[in-house]
C-alpha cells in the first residue's frame, strides 16, 4: 500500500522555542483519496499544513513527493512542486479588487517567463481554459468583491488547481460557507478526486467529514492519535482519539446545586437552530463542550449581552435578565473571561494591575478618580491567590508566560463576586500546571455563584466540571453528571448523532 | 540598561541640552522674557495638540483641529463685529462650534464607520470652506463692508482682546500672557484626566484593545465620541486665543496650526519612553519645537528653515518611539 502513496510524511517534527508542536508525525496521501485530518485547537494541524506548504521549515523528519525528496523553501516552491494549499481565510486566496479571470491566472503574472505586458485577452483565454477544466460556472468578468464567499472559495480552489497539483490541501474550507454553498464545494472535491488528486481535508465539521472522508487521521498534541481506514468509518472513535479523554485525569466529586441561579428558556442562538433550555445552580461548575463552531462562543456572548438571542427568555436569580450590552451584564453580576485573550482580553499597553482592574474601575475609584493604591492592593491579593508568577503587579503583560497571562485574565473577573461566572476556552494556550491551578481555583471558589466553562477538549471538561452539557449545531443536545459518564453516548452527541436522533 | 535610560530620558536630555546650548550661544535667550515668548509662541498649537492627544489616546486621529480653530476665530469675529455681541457670547459660540464639530466627527467615525483620517479630513475641507461663506471670502474687521453693502460697526470687545493681550504679573510686572496660563491650565487638566481618572484609563484601554475594553463593559462608542468632542472644544479654545491675539477675523492665518500641533502630539510619544499618546509628552513636544525655533531665530537662522527643522525633529522623535523602544515592535 505504501507504494501507492503519492505524498509521504515520516517522523515530522517541529518546535517553537521550547514548545514542541509536532512530535513525529507520519502521514500518507494517495491519489484519488480524501483524507480528513481532525484535531483540536493547538493539536498542530496548522503547523503541519504550514510545513507541507512551505511556510515553515521542519526541524526533523522526511517528506517524499512522488518518490522524490520534498523540501520546499517557500510556498511558491511548494506550489511548483505540485503541493497546493487553500487556506482557511478565503480572502487570502483571492484579490478582491481584480476580476475572476485575473484571479484565476494571477500566479502566471509572476515568476520567470511571465511576459512583461499584461494582455487582457490572453488572460481571459487562459482563465477560460482553467474554468472549463474545473467546471467552474462563474462570470469571468465579475469582480471578486461582488461574489459570494462560496464563489470566491471556488475561484481560489480553481486558481490553485490551475497548477495541476498532485496534492491539494484544504484548510477548513467550509468554516464560512452555508450548507448549500458547502455542497457545491463538495461536488468540486468529488470531481478532483476522480481526476486523481490526493486531497488532505482539514475540518472540525462532522457533516463535512461524513460526506467526504475516505480515511480519517486524528491529530492530538502533535502526534497521530488514530488512523481510521475501514469502512464504515468509525467517526466516534476518531473524535475520541482527537479529544483524547481519560488519560491521567483527576477525578472529581460532582456537587449538586439546591438553588437555581441562572435559567434560560427556549433560547435560540441561530437561524434554524433548535431552541433549548438551560439551568445553572449555586455552587456548581458546569462545562459546555462541543466541537469548534457549534455555537459555544455564541452562547457565552448571548449570556454576556454581547449578542442578542433570536428567541427565548433568561432569568438571573429569579429576575428577568436581558442584557443589552456587556456593561449591563457586568452590572448584573454576569462576568465572562472571553476566549483568545490577546484579541479579547489583554490590553497590551497596560501592566498587570491595570489589566486586572479594567472592568471594575468604577468600584475602584472615588469621584471618577482612580485609586491606584486600592487597585494595586487588589492585584497583589489576586496574584497571591492564583499563584501568578511575576515580579510585581506593575509588570508588563508581555513579560508573563501564556499561562500566567491567562491567570491574570481569570483574576480580573474573580476580583469581584459574581452571580454567573463564565469562561470561554480558559485553557487555550495554557500549560498543564496553570490549567490545573485555574481549574482548582474555579472549583474552590464556586460557592455563591454559578460557573459555566466552555471547552472543546473533553479532558478539560472532565477535570473541571460537576456537570457536562454537550452542544451541537447551536443547541444543547446532551447532559451528563460528571461521575461514571457514558462515554459512548457523550462522544456520539459531540459527533452530532444526538442532535439527529432528537430532531 | 543604557538603552532603557536613553529611550526614557533621551528626549528630555535633548531638550535641556538645547536650552543650555542656546543659553550659551544666543545672547538674551536665558531670560524670563525669552522663556515667556517661547511659551506664548507655542500656546495655541499646544492647546490644539492637547486636544488631538485625546483622539490619539482612543486610537483615532483628528485632522480637523486646525480648521476648527480658524472657524472659531472667524465666528468670534463675526459675532462681535457683525452681530455686535459681547465677549461672552462670542466665546460661547466658539465653544459650541468646537463641541458640535467634535460630535459630528465622532458620529461619522463611530456610527457611519468612515475611517477617522478621512472623516476628519472631509470635515477640515468643509470647515475651511464654510468659514468663508458668511463674508464671501473676506476677512472680518471693524468697518468692513458686508456683502449686502452695509458696514459692520461692531468691534472686538476689550474683555475679549484681553485674552490675547493681557499679561499677568509674575515676579516681573506684565510678564505672563493669558494664553500661556490657558495652556498650562488645560495641560494640567487633560493630564490629570487621562492619567488619574477612570475615564482616562478607559480611553487608553479603548485605544489599545477596543474589543477587550468592550468586553470589560466599557461604552466604547461613547468614549470615542467624547474624545472627538474634547478635541473639538480644545481646538475652538485655540481659535478664541488666536482671534484675541490678532484682533480680527483673518482668513489667511492659522495655516500651520494643524501640522504644528500634530507634530507636537507625535513628538510627545517619545518623551519618557511612553511610546503612546500622553498629555505631558504633548506639552513637552510643543515646548521643544518652541525652544528650537526661538533659539534658531535668535541665532539668526532664516525663517524659511523653520518647517524643515520641525520636520526633522518629528522624524527623529518617531524613530525614538518606534525603532528604539520595545513597545513599537510588539
Amino acid at each position: 500500500m505504501a507504494e501507492d502513496a503519492v505524498f509521504r510524511v515520516a517522523g515530522l517534527r517541529k518546535s517553537f522555542g521550547p514548545i514542541q508542536v509536532l512530535g513525529g508525525v507520519d502521514l500518507e496521501l494517495r491519489s484519488g483519496e480524501v483524507i480528513v485530518l481532525m484535531g483540536a485547537n493547538g493539536a498542530g494541524k496548522s503547523t503541519l499544513v504550514k510545513i507541507v506548504s512551505g511556510v515553515y521549515q521542519r526541524d526533523g523528519g522526511q517528506m517524499v513527493l512522488a518518490g522524490v525528496d520534498y523540501r520546499p523553501a517557500s510556498p511558491a516552491e511548494a506550489m511548483r512542486a505540485g503541493v497546493v494549499t487553500v487556506h482557511q481565510n478565503i480572502n487570502d486566496g483571492v484579490v478582491a479588487t481584480l476580476d475572476v479571470a485575473t484571479n484565476l491566472t494571477l500566479d502566471r503574472l509572476n515568476g520567470a517567463g511571465a511576459p512583461l505586458l499584461y494582455n487582457p485577452r490572453r488572460i481571459r483565454r487562459e482563465a477560460q481554459a482553467v474554468a472549463e477544466r474545473m467546471g467552474l460556472d462563474i462570470d469571468l468578468g465579475a469582480a471578486i468583491a461582488d461574489l459570494s464567499l462560496a464563489d470566491r472559495q471556488m475561484v481560489a480552489i480553481a486558481r490553485a488547481m490551475a497548477h495541476e497539483p498532485k496534492v491539494l490541501i484544504l484548510d477548513e474550507p467550509t468554516s464560512s460557507l452555508s450548507s448549500s454553498e458547502a455542497n457545491r464545494l463538495f461536488a468540486l472535491i468529488d470531481r478532483l478526486r476522480e481526476r486523481g488528486v490526493a486531497i488532505l481535508y482539514i475540518s472540525h465539521r462532522m457533516s463535512d467529514i461524513r460526506r467526504l472522508a475516505d480515511r480519517i487521521v486524528s491529530l492530538r498534541d502533535g502526534q497521530i492519535a488514530g488512523v481510521f481506514v475501514e469502512k464504515p468509518l468509525d467517526y466516534e472513535a476518531a473524535v475520541n482519539a482527537m479529544l483524547g479523554q481519560a488519560m491521567g485525569r483527576r477525578t472529581i466529586e460532582p456537587r449538586t446545586a439546591d438553588r437555581t441561579v441562572f435559567a434560560a428558556e427556549n433560547l435560540k442562538l441561530a437561524d434554524g437552530a433548535r431552541p433549548f433550555s438551560l439551568s445553572l445552580g449555586d455552587g456548581e461548575v458546569v462545562a459546555i463542550t462541543g466541537l469548534v463552531g457549534v455555537g459555544k462562543t455564541a452562547l457565552a456572548e448571548t449570556l454576556f449581552g454581547a449578542r442578542r438571542p433570536l428567541g427565548g427568555t433568561m432569568t438571573l436569580n429569579g429576575v428577568a435578565y436581558a442584557p443589552a450590552s456587556p456593561g449591563e451584564a457586568i452590572a448584573a453580576g454576569v462576568y465572562l473571561v472571553a476566549k483568545d485573550r490577546s484579541e479579547n482580553g489583554i490590553v497590551r499597553d497596560f501592566n498587570v494591575y491595570e489589566n486586572m482592574s479594567l472592568p471594575f474601575l468604577r468600584r475602584l475609584s472615588a469621584f471618577g478618580i482612580s485609586r491606584r493604591r486600592a487597585e494595586r492592593a487588589l492585584a497583589r491579593r489576586q496574584i497571591a491567590d492564583l499563584g501568578i508568577v511575576c515580579r510585581s503587579e506593575r509588570d508588563d503583560m508581555a513579560t508573563l508566560s501564556g499561562g500566567n497571562q491567562q491567570k491574570v485574565m481569570v483574576a480580573r473577573w474573580m476580583a469581584q463576586g459574581a452571580a454567573l461566572f463564565m469562561l470561554d476556552e480558559p485553557f487555550q494556550g495554557v500549560d498543564i500546571a496553570a490549567r490545573h491551578d485555574i481549574a482548582a481555583r474555579l472549583r474552590a471558589s464556586a460557592a455563591g455563584r454559578a460557573t459555566l466553562v466552555f471547552v472543546t477538549e473533553l479532558d478539560e471538561a472532565l477535570e473541571t466540571a460537576d456537570r457536562i452539557l454537550v452542544m451541537s449545531e447551536h443547541a444543547i443536545v446532551g447532559e451528563h453528571v460528571n461521575a461514571g459518564i457514558d462515554m459512548d453516548r457523550l462522544l456520539a452527541e459531540v459527533a452530532g448523532q444526538g442532535a439527529r436522533n432528537a430532531a | 540598561m543604557i538603552r532603557d535610560v536613553a529611550i526614557r530620558y533621551g528626549f528630555l536630555a535633548l531638550l535641556f541640552g538645547l536650552v543650555g546650548f542656546f543659553a550659551a550661544a544666543a545672547q538674551g535667550f536665558a531670560s524670563p522674557q525669552s522663556a515667556v515668548f517661547i511659551f506664548q509662541s507655542v500656546a495655541i498649537t499646544g492647546v490644539l495638540a492637547l486636544g488631538v492627544t485625546a483622539t490619539l489616546v482612543v486610537g483615532g486621529f483628528d485632522l480637523s483641529i486646525g480648521s476648527v480653530a480658524t472657524s472659531a476665530m472667524m465666528a468670534a469675529a463675526y459675532v462681535m463685529v457683525v452681530l455686535e455681541q459681547n465677549a461672552l457670547v462670542a466665546i460661547l459660540v466658539c465653544l459650541l462650534i468646537g463641541a458640535a464639530v467634535g460630535l459630528i466627527n465622532g458620529f461619522l467615525i463611530v456610527y457611519t464607520r468612515v475611517p477617522d483620517l478621512l472623516a476628519t479630513l472631509g470635515m477640515m475641507f468643509l470647515l475651511v470652506g464654510l468659514q468663508r461663506i458668511p463674508t464671501e471670502g473676506r476677512s472680518i474687521a471693524t468697518g468692513m463692508t458686508m456683502p449686502d453693502g452695509s458696514v459692520a460697526n461692531g468691534k472686538f470687545s476689550d474683555a475679549f482682546l484681553a485674552l490675547g493681550r493681557h499679561r499677568f504679573d509674575f515676579f516681573i510686572p506684565n510678564l505672563v500672557p493669558v494664553s500661556v496660563v490657558v495652556l498650562i491650565v488645560l495641560a494640567l487638566l487633560i493630564w490629570f484626566f487621562l492619567e488619574y481618572t477612570r475615564f482616562g484609563r478607559m480611553m487608553y484601554a479603548v485605544g489599545s484593545n477596543e474589543r477587550a475594553a468592550e468586553l470589560a463593559g466599557a461604552p466604547v462608542k461613547a468614549y470615542k465620541i467624547w474624545a472627538y468632542v474634547i478635541s473639538g472644544i480644545f481646538a475652538s479654545i485655540g481659535g478664541i486665543l488666536l482671534a484675541a491675539r490678532l484682533g480680527r477675523g483673518d482668513i489667511a492665518s492659522g495655516n500651520n496650526l494643524l501640522l504644528d500641533s500634530v507634530a507636537a502630539a507625535l513628538i510627545g510619544f517619545a518623551v519618557l519612553g511612553a511610546a503612546k499618546p500622553n498629555a505631558f509628552g504633548t506639552a513637552i513636544g510643543a515646548l521643544f519645537v518652541g525652544v528650537l525655533l526661538q533659539g534658531l531665530t535668535m541665532m539668526n537662522a532664516p525663517y524659511y528653515t523653520q518647517d524643515f527643522v520641525k520636520g526633522a525633529v518629528l522624524v527623529v522623535a518617531l524613530v525614538f518611539t518606534f525603532a528604539l523602544s520595545n513597545r513599537g515592535k510588539r
